[in-house]
């Protein structure tokens, strides 16, 4: 297979390699295996498809070659990222809120600051969306009907302990109210469900109010409203304080060279400013982010403490473990016991 | 009609070419066990590209049904199903294969491909905008249902020893729980183990499980492998269409039924074969050959598979909800090349959709010839190379297959052992069959049957989530009737005495229980 792979890589590369011009004796001198934690056809392999278009026009003319390594939610392939050829040529794609969560909840196979990420290009904001033909036409109504009647609105998401059902945790609080989070597989099989009509409404990503027209947005959980649902309120218009979505970016092993890291980045930074691959992300709906090695400290930081303490909210974890900054320790610790999954 | 220019827009030279490359590429990848529809396809996204857009859906929709049509041979030739689709190809194709009837079975199953993926695609063509409402209708609980028909097949399969295929579906259904679960998220059965975290991946678990007792028995019984005949005889057409003309019903209720739980995402593939094959025996006046090398069994879940194909792309191109994994692939690459999906696919874009459409019609015919040529092709090299070579390179190929659908040596490992655990609990009468319907089936139930809970709970109704929505009991119906056939069967001996009758005077009774399946 793997040979099959590279004969069929190697046709687009020199394709690519004829239209490119000659090629710098710097990395990268030769193709780059990205491999994408999830089956094939999910948004993280969207998007990285979408590099891959442009990564030859800012990468010496080198491609990409996309690889899948599906499992566990993402972490069996970033527990094996840091046993990989650390030369460059090996670069993965890492998820936030998933390898915040994952390693807080459980044995992940992996820590959070084990994986050496280089760029978190673009981020999907979370948003609340119903079917097309649904009552509801305002976050508003919504929460006035779940206020009447607890617990009788349902919201399809993909997944539990997924950046969806903190959402609709978080929904919960802010707003007062009790409603019920059915999880599903994927989301793709969420959106089934929300389009027809199973669920009340869907606790998912603003990507399946751009992408599925029998849908209706009623708030996107971005600082602004989106230029590719124009109609759509914030929830902080909405009167809920809530921001916050799935980050992708890019991740090396982390023995990799210093100044191959930076230059991934630097690759990343420069598909990001390209205008069509500007145009193409943002038409789908995915707001691009300039998180490069210099930004990260700070984002990984900031992520980690509102992840924490949303966590310790919902029981996941036991307050002020682990090297949380988080002031939680007002959190009912036989809660947290109670639903701990391992 | 002016659909019909759309027609002539898929039939330039270069949109023939990709489809006849497409299908010949797909149909030798989905005869090598392990090397599913959805690899092949996600690994020529990108040179598609620097296609037109309906170019490059063309040759994926090509390499796809082409792959469909190649599991066919791994399943008939080597007993093993290179995806979920071909599963119910193996109880009657194998045994075919076993008596010397393997080009037979080939050229049927070439046959009711081609029959199964027009009845899909024109549905595609005709019918896509309603047929993606039902798809709709479907919830949680009817996907449960479904999964629950698909159990009962169990009944069927282990006539003569209902408890131990109960109890082989039981342990199918506690592999399917290993890892972490969907709704809840609790990590089950993984021996604290982080490999076994992400569950066990079904396509491996069907190679170690049908693959490796075929292997261990080539090795440790000195008679070849498949019997041969003595006399050439060709593709064998003729004596398959007229089969294929006796049986047409047959065809075309499994290209139906192919269709219809093709458009339902995430179930479509695994089980349209299923039904398929159990809707065939229970209506066949010959159901008691079925599972001894019974060609209605091969032509209904052979035409079910293809038709999904046509079927799985009706929720993808008109809602944007992939049908099935290749499904999901390609729906990517259309977002790539900026196409939307949704209702405006079919008026805005009509161009593409419509040329796309065509294209899949023209690929499912260029199947017939190439089918047949490649099917002559393996079932020759099976039939002709000796033991020695035959067990090492299906046994390399068990290890490739199975590594390459995830990248993951793991899945290897699992192979391996499901393999050995097969072999053993076929000495004791286990039949692999249910142990594969409870993993690839406990998913399904187990999802639909929780999200119903909680749905039922939250509107204080779990009685009518269950029970009183028509689909479900439309469904529930089909279940009872499967489940107590078997009884009336016998009870009126409809169906037939065992062991006599044409066109199997041989029918492999003295096979090892391992073989009968």
């Amino acid at each position: 297979m793997a040979t099959f792979r590279k004969i069929l890589g190697a046709a687009g590369v020199s394709a690519l390699m004829l239209a490119a011009g000659p090629a710098f004796a710097e990395y990268p001198e030769k193709s780059v295996t990205y491999i994408i934690p999830f089956g094939p056809g999910g948004e993280s392999d969207i998007t990285a498809r979408m590099q891959q278009e442009f990564f030859p026009k800012y990468a010496n003319g080198q491609d990409v070659v996309i690889q899948y390594k599906p499992g566990g939610g993402g972490s069996q392939a970033w527990a094996q990222l840091n046993d990989m050829p650390a030369d460059g040529y090996t670069i993965m794609g890492a998820n936030v809120p998933h390898t915040l969560l994952q390693p807080m909840i459980a044995d992940a196979g992996y820590k959070t600051d084990d994986l050496a990420v280089v760029h978190y290009f673009h981020y999907t904001p979370d948003a609340i969306v119903v079917s097309k033909d649904s009552e509801f036409e305002t976050l508003q109504d919504l929460i006035d009907y779940a206020k009447e009647n607890p617990g009788a609105v349902t919201f399809a998401g993909s997944g539990s302990n997924s950046a969806n059902h903190l959402m609709q945790q978080q929904l919960d609080k802010l707003a007062g109210i009790t409603t019920t989070y059915v999880p599903f597989k994927g989301t793709g099989a969420a959106v089934q469900a929300i389009m027809g009509n199973q669920t009340t409404a869907g606790a998912t990503y603003s990507t399946v109010g751009v992408n599925y027209p029998e849908t209706r947005t009623l708030a996107v959980a971005a600082d602004e409203r989106l230029p590719s649902l124009p109609d759509v309120p914030t929830f902080k218009e909405a009167g809920i304080d809530w921001t916050g979505g799935a980050y992708r970016g890019v991740a090396v092993p982390a023995e990799t060279p210093d100044d191959i890291k930076r230059k991934v980045s630097e690759i990343i930074s420069a598909i990001n400013a390209d205008p069509d691959f500007r145009r193409k992300m943002e038409e789908g709906g995915f707001v691009l982010t300039p998180i490069d090695m210099d930004a990260m400290p700070e984002f990984l930081a900031e992520q980690k403490a509102k992840y924490r303490g949303i966590a310790e909210e919902m029981g996941l974890v036991e307050p002020g473990q682990g090297q949380s900054q988080a002031q939680a320790d007002d959190a009912s610790a036989g809660q947290a016991t109670q639903s701990q999954t391992q | 009609m002016d659909r019909l220019q759309y027609l002539f827009d898929a039939l330039t030279p270069f949109n023939l070419l990709l489809a006849l490359a497409g299908v010949v590429a797909g149909t030798v990848i989905g005869a090598l066990p392990g090397l599913s529809a959805t690899m092949a396809v996600a690994v020529l996204v990108p040179i598609t590209f620097a296609m037109e857009p309906a170019s490059g859906l063309i040759m994926l929709g090509a390499i796809y049904t082409g792959a469909i049509y190649g599991g066919a041979f791994a399943a008939i030739l080597v007993n093993t199903p290179g995806t979920p689709s071909a599963i119910a190809t193996t109880f009657d194709g194998f045994p075919m294969a076993k008596r010397g009837d393997g080009d037979l079975a080939v050229t049927l199953a070439a046959l009711a491909s081609v029959c199964g993926g027009m009845v899909g695609a024109v549905a595609l063509l005709l019918l896509a905008p309603p047929l993606a409402r039902v798809s709709l209708a479907f919830g949680p609980v009817e996907y449960f249902w479904l999964a629950m028909l698909g159990l009962t097949l169990i009944a069927a399969l282990s006539e003569g020893d209902l408890l131990k295929g109960l109890i082989g579906a039981c342990f199918g259904l506690l592999l399917s729980m290993v890892g972490v679960a969907v709704v809840g998220g609790d990590v089950r059965f993984t021996l604290g183990s982080p490999y076994l975290i992400g569950g066990i991946e079904v396509v491996s678990a069907l190679i170690g499980l049908y693959c490796i007792p075929v292997l261990l028995d080539m090795v440790g019984t000195p008679e070849a492998h498949l019997k041969v005949s003595t006399a050439p005889r060709g593709f064998r057409l003729k004596e398959a269409l007229g089969i294929s003309w006796r049986y047409k019903f047959n065809l075309l209720r499994s290209s139906v039924i192919g269709t219809f739980v093709g458009i339902l995402p995430g179930a479509g593939g695994s089980i349209a074969g299923l039904v398929a094959y159990s809707e065939a025996r229970r209506s066949s006046k010959r159901s008691r050959h079925f599972g001894t090398g019974e060609p209605e069994g091969v032509m209904a879940t052979e035409a079910a598979n293809n038709a999904t194909v046509g079927g799985g792309f009706i929720p993808t191109l008109v809602l944007g909800i992939p049908g099935t994994p290749p499904d999901a692939v390609i729906l990517g690459a259309l977002l790539v090349q900026g196409i939307r999906t949704g209702s405006s696919l079919f008026t805005e874009q009509a161009a593409i959709s419509y040329t796309f459409i065509f294209g899949l019609l023209i690929a499912t015919v260029l199947m017939l010839p190439t089918g047949l040529l490649i099917g002559r092709y393996a079932y020759k090299s099976i039939v002709t190379l000796p033991k020695a070579i035959l067990v090492p390179t299906i046994a390399f190929m068990t290890v490739i297959g199975s590594y390459a659908i995830q990248n993951s040596a793991v899945d290897v490992v699992i192979m391996f052992v499901l393999g050995i655990v097969g072999w053993v609990l076929a000495r004791y009468g286990f039949k692999p069959s249910p142990i594969v319907l409870g993993l690839v089936l406990g998913q399904i139930a187990e999802q639909g049957f929780v999200q119903g809970w909680l749905i039922g709970s939250a509107t204080d109704n779990r009685l009518g989530m269950y029970f009183g929505r028509p689909i479900s009991m439309a469904i529930i119906a089909f279940i009872v009737l499967s489940l107590f056939w078997p009884l009336v069967a016998s009870r009126f001996k409809i169906g037939g005495k065992t062991g006599g009758g044409a066109p199997a005077p041989d029918a492999p009774r003295k096979e090892k229980p391992a073989h009968v399946d």
